[in-house]
């Protein structure tokens, strides 16, 4: 390998990693705020693609539909479990949230898809149409077990990531799509060639990592969202709604997925499954932060694309195989030095 | 095998599956179907060994069929090895793979484990589709069926025989094990951790063995497995199928034997009736099948989390011990004649960071002594106890116990030097009864493994150790709810579950930490008379307490404590008089 193989293989590698840290800080966000292990994170990064791809040729996307069902559920699921207690704001809230929200831009989509507004808008649409789809997902599958130790929680994320992967493939086909590219501009840097669509992915993972240090760091909000992860009774006590956390929390983890989703599209030919490994790599980022700390996690997260790009050069077959090996080192040396502790439930 | 607990059972079962697939009641599609569900049930009841009974979830388990799988496969097509010749290599091959990824991961705690159980599942699913020499993505195809002599068992109804005696022999297997010595110990490392150590037990040493048992388990299925489909591929050793098989325990009830099968039996045929039912119902298109399972996953989590084994049968029924043979006793061991020095602790020490904890106490307790150590709250009593009993290192000084340096400590050395404790906080496992909870303490008495236990060859030492366990309990007066689910019993009674489990290790010292604590009088009455008795037996006793009635009429002799430091020492009138002490706990008269 020489320096010019090295310097791309870098590149590849930050570019990926920069957006598993996106999906990873999303997914350590979920963990803390509702003890969720959030599986099924990659498939907002995969719909998000596909409804920008269908927006680009001027198609009206699915996606709008799937978000209205997603909202009658969310709606049903709710009014089952607090059928005694019903109030006017709650019925309210339901009622604009969970049906009017998505009717509303189910017509946006419809009347803006024909009018191929450009990448702005597509972009946009997109993020609106995602990221509601967080809070729906948590108040339907994850809101009644909130209270459940993290494995049945795990085991309820594997059935929302079974149920969106067949929701899927129904409303998106089994084709997969690419989109255009945020930058079509490219410049020299010695040997090596740097895209802009490179340049854009560091610029808003940089952004949007810097917001959410401010957001976490400065903001009433932020700070209960804190409380909310390390102590979950002691927030209650002090008036933090805990189930509204999860939503908020679940909101967050949506419009990151979508976010990844923007700057992925272009890179890769996305599939109605391809969030699943996406989501799975950010994962093991994750984990090697140690699901708590969100600057190691980022590290992580780049680390774990450098690899992969490495992988990719040495031994392409086994590029899978040797990511998710990387962990093991990692549980390794926690087995070793972590104190021994009861289980947490 | 001796089919000695609950032969009923099996023998129906023997009976139904030798006879029932030949009726020609059942149409093929149907046995072919209990085939897969036996197969599945299989890997279920590992998990719900690992997952229901030692609490440590493994998504992973599909990787260890693969394991099964593939050895087997790649024997017989590349080597045209006799299917029944591979086998033992199969289960070799997901012990030695089991054993090297278990010294990894199982010692993880919290949800790390299932995280990790993740990991390597899909690296192993990866691992598979890109070895050329496993036929890669398209996997190994023409593995030959198990032969009895020349005759092939191809037909569903012949395999349902092989599949199912498997089964029956697992759960026989399974059963033996949890009923047994290692069993307890594997059944207490879920709930409480700490007593199963206090009482000798090796916990990696355990949860490794669960962790193999399961593998195997599962490797065994991933042979069926093979020789059934005849050929195999990635596919179903992935990911989702670790999860399925997660789900099948959990649906079934985590913990219970018989509902792994249930579940795998709920999971297959539903899986099975949507891919037909499904499509019928809503056309062609997309991935129905997956979407409902998804959705059932999630609402089963949401109505029924326990699972349904316990829905439909109610909570397990108590254990039913040996009875022990003519006269036969544990070896007791010798204790030490009244009035040798036992326990010297010298300068011990104990910092937690800038904090010092325990701040070079001395003491020292003789053999047939009732020595009490006291001391206002924070004063460090429970401390120097996770000192001697080896749960805490020291940060300097040293502790001697009949002449044994304690320095690099374990809870399990310290029990088998004869130091049965009681915990301040009560750690008793809650499911289980009172009595395999007091057997527990005599863990170290016993010498069965785990193989010795899934024969069956341990009933005459069970039986020793249970008479062993109901004499405690007949001594602290809980004999009537010997059998009862120890999470049933009030706390002054589990404190005495707590004492009794303590003197089923044969101790040389007790330590009690407040032992009298949330008892009623008439319980303390029962109590200070037990303890007496156990001093005239020649055992010492170390004894935590915050009651000063209960403690000063028992002690010979009393430590005081104030912040880490003592302050005191002597008689209890002695120190009923000592103004240090009267200050430590009353405050200064300035």
């Amino acid at each position: 390998m020489d320096a010019t193989i090295f310097l791309f293989l870098l590149q590849d590698g930050i570019i990926n990693g920069a957006v598993y840290a996106l999906v990873a800080i999303a997914t350590v966000l979920v963990f803390a705020v509702t003890r969720v292990i959030l599986v099924p994170q990659g498939e907002f990064v995969a719909f998000t693609a596909l409804t920008i791809a269908a927006l680009e040729n001027g198609n009206m996307p699915s996606t709008p539909w799937l978000l209205l069902a997603l909202g009658c559920l969310a709606a049903a699921s709710e009014l089952v479990r607090h059928f005694r207690e019903l109030t006017v704001r709650r019925v309210t809230r339901i009622v604009l949230f969970d049906l009017a929200l998505p009717i509303a831009l189910l017509l946006l989509t419809r009347t803006l898809a024909p009018m191929k507004l450009g990448q702005v808008s597509n972009i946009l649409l997109a993020i609106a149409l995602i990221t509601p789809m967080g809070p729906m997902i948590y108040r339907i599958a994850f809101e009644p077990i909130a209270h459940s130790s993290v494995l049945v929680l795990l085991m309820a994320a594997f059935g929302v990531h079974f149920s969106l992967m067949g929701l899927g493939l129904l409303f998106f086909g089994p084709e997969g799509t690419g989109t255009a590219p945020l930058s079509s501009a490219s410049f020299s840097l010695g040997d090596l060639v740097v895209t802009g669509q490179s340049v854009a992915v560091l610029i808003v993972t940089a952004l949007l990592l810097v917001l959410f240090a401010l957001f976490f760091g400065r903001t009433l909000l932020g700070k209960a969202l804190r409380a909310c992860s390390s102590n979950r009774v002691g927030a209650r006590l002090v008036g933090i709604p805990t189930s509204a956390a999860g939503q908020i929390a679940f909101a967050l983890a949506a419009l990151l997925g979508a976010v990844s989703g923007v700057l992925v599209g272009p890179l890769m030919t996305v599939f109605y499954d391809s969030g699943f490994l996406i989501g799975l790599k950010a994962f093991v980022a994750a984990i090697l932060g140690g699901l708590v700390s969100y600057p190691l996690t980022v590290l992580a997260a780049l680390g774990v694309g450098f690899a992969e790009a490495l992988f990719s050069f040495w031994a392409s077959n086994f590029k899978e195989v040797l990511v998710f090996t990387l962990i093991i080192p990692v549980l390794a040396w926690r087995s070793v030095y972590a104190p021994h502790a009861e289980e947490a439930e | 095998m001796k089919l000695s607990r609950g032969p009923f059972i099996p023998i129906v079962c023997a009976v139904a599956i030798l006879v029932a697939p030949f009726t020609g009641l059942l149409p093929d599609y149907w046995v072919t179907l209990f085939n897969y569900i036996g197969i599945s049930s299989l890997v279920a009841i590992g998990l719900v060994l690992l997952t229901g009974v030692g609490g440590m979830t493994s998504f992973g388990q599909a990787a260890f069929v693969g394991f099964g799988a593939y050895t087997t496969g790649a024997l017989t097509v590349h080597y045209g090895v006799s299917p029944w010749l591979t086998l033992p290599a199969s289960l070799a091959v997901t012990m030695i793979a089991a054993g090297l990824i278990g010294a990894v991961t199982v010692r993880l705690s919290g949800h790390y484990l299932p995280l990790g159980t993740i990991a390597w599942g899909i690296a192993f699913f990866y691992l598979f589709g890109n070895i050329n020499w496993l036929g890669a993505h398209d996997g190994l195809p023409g593995i030959p069926p198990l032969r009895i002599g020349t005759h092939a068992l191809i037909h569903p109804s012949e395999y349902f025989v092989v599949v199912w005696v498997a089964v029956v022999l697992a759960v026989i297997a399974t059963q033996n094990l949890l009923g047994g010595r290692i069993g307890r110990a594997i059944r207490a490392l879920r709930r409480s951790t700490r007593a199963a150590e206090a009482f000798g037990v090796n916990t990696a040493a355990a949860k490794l063995m669960v962790f193999v048992y399961a593998a195997m388990l599962a490797g065994l299925a991933g042979w069926l497995y093979a020789h059934f489909q005849r050929s195999v591929s990635p596919g179903p050793f992935g990911i989702s199928a670790g999860t399925e098989y997660l789900l099948m325990a959990v649906l079934g009830g985590a913990g219970r034997v018989y509902g792994a099968i249930l579940g795998a039996a709920g999971i297959t045929v539903l899986r099975d009736q949507l891919q037909n039912f499904l499509p019928w119902l809503v056309g062609n298109t997309g991935n129905f099948e997956a979407i409902a399972f998804g959705a059932v996953l999630v609402l089963i989590l949401q109505f029924a989390s326990n699972g349904l084994w316990p829905i439909l049968f109610g909570p397990p029924p108590p254990p039913s011990p040996p009875t022990p043979r003519g006269n036969a006793h544990l070896p007791d061991r010798p204790l030490p004649a009244p009035g040798t020095p036992l326990l010297q602790a010298q300068d011990a020490r104990k910092a937690f960071g800038g904090l010092v904890a325990v701040n070079d106490v001395s003491f020292e307790v003789e053999s047939g002594r009732i020595i009490g150590l006291i001391g206002p709250n924070g004063a460090g009593k429970s401390t120097t106890f996770n000192l001697i009993t080896g749960v805490l290192p020291l940060t300097s000084g040293r502790i001697q116990f009949e002449g044994h340096a304690l320095q690099a400590q374990t809870p399990q050395r310290a029990a088998a030097l004869g130091l049965g404790r009681t915990f301040q906080h009560v750690e008793i496992v809650a499911d289980m009864s009172v009595i395999e909870n007091v057997a527990l303490g005599a863990h170290l008495r016993g010498s069965a493994g785990l193989v010795r236990s899934i024969l069956d060859l341990d009933r005459a030492e069970e039986a020793l150790l249970f008479a062993n366990a109901q004499r405690q309990l007949d001594r602290v007066g809980l004999a009537d709810v010997a059998f009862k689910p120890a999470g049933t019993l009030a706390l002054g009674q589990l404190r005495l579950v707590e004492v009794a489990r303590a003197l089923c290790l044969n101790p040389v010292l007790l330590l009690l930490d407040e032992p009298a604590a949330g008892l009623r009088v008439g319980e303390k009455k029962a109590l200070a008379r037990l303890l007496r008795e156990v001093r005239a037996e020649g055992i010492s006793v170390l004894l935590v307490e915050h009651d000063m009635d209960f403690v000063m009429s028992l002690a010979d002799r009393l430590v005081v404590l104030d912040f880490g430091t003592r302050i005191a020492e002597g008689v209890p009138a002695a120190i009923r008089q000592d103004p240090v002490v009267l200050e430590a706990y009353l405050g200064g008269v300035s």
